[in-house]
């Protein structure tokens, strides 16, 4: 199935940058490859019918978050320090190896519910509908909204000089 | 075999355990944010394939929505983040997060 033979290839493609976003030297470089992991995300969205995620995916984690990221990079790198790991290398590891463990072995052994045959394609009015129906998500999404303002208002407050 | 849920489980748990290997070994606090940003997106990941796969035959749209509201708080706390380490970069003249220990007991 091409949906199938698209997930594999778009699921190693994420865990080999996801890789070299943690072990690359170069600030620069791995945020690149967070760049491509963030565009193989959108393409595992578009594997799971989330048409409308995967395009947010694209604008709002590539086009403002990673770009974002760029600047502060361009603006603090340290081209002779690199990007060097911290005291704390082998408990990370081991727990993350536990972690690890324990979420696959219970996401593997639970008998979670087959469902070979496509569902509805969910498009935008779906979401939209959703979000502004009754006892839906209106006041979550005024939330956010104010949340956001306060965000950048804060930024703002943060880099201004004195 | 035909991708199932696990499989998304999987890939997810995969990317959540680098970054947070990252976000926890890492000394540049640019580099802890990305990490961060991979570990939201392996969590919106299960968000989505729960919503495909939990009901058969149709998409629970709350998944989504949950995403959205993911993405609105990935992209506050990239800009008060970023704004924080311009912020130290400017006064210490280091993004390096093990040196910035002026609250350390």
């Amino acid at each position: 199935m091409a949906v199938d033979i698209a997930f594999w290839i778009l699921a190693a493609i994420a865990v080999v940058s996801a890789v070299a976003v943690v072990t690359l030297r170069d600030v620069f470089r791995a945020a690149i490859f967070l760049i491509l992991c963030f565009f193989t995300t959108a393409g595992i969205f578009v594997t799971l019918n989330a048409d409308f995620l995967a395009a947010m995916q694209v604008l709002v984690y590539i086009g403002a978050v990673a770009i974002l990221l760029i600047f502060a990079i361009l603006f603090t790198r340290d081209v002779q320090q690199g990007n060097p790991s911290n005291k704390l290398k082998v408990p990370a590891a081991i727990v993350g190896v536990v972690l690890l463990g324990v979420m696959v072995s219970s996401a593997v052994t639970f008998g979670w519910p087959e469902s070979v045959y496509l569902p509805e394609l969910a498009d935008t009015a779906d979401i939209g509908q959703r979000l502004f129906s009754e006892n839906g998500y209106v006041v979550p999404v005024q939330i956010a909204g104010l949340m956001l303002l306060a965000a950048a208002i804060g930024a703002i407050v943060l880099m201004r000089e004195k | 075999m035909s991708v199932g849920v696990e499989h998304y489980l999987v890939l997810s748990a995969i990317l959540f355990v680098i970054g947070m290997f990252g976000a926890l070994t890492k000394q540049n606090s640019v580099v802890i944010l990305m990490c961060i940003e991979l570990m939201l997106n392996a969590a919106n990941i299960v968000l989505v394939a729960f919503s495909r796969f939990l009901v058969p035959g149709t998409v629970l749209i709350d998944g989504h929505v949950f995403v959205i509201f993911v993405m609105v708080v990935a992209a506050a706390e990239a800009a008060v983040g970023l704004a924080i380490i311009m912020a130290l970069y400017r006064t210490r003249k280091t993004s390096d997060a093990t040196e910035i220990n002026l609250m350390k007991g």
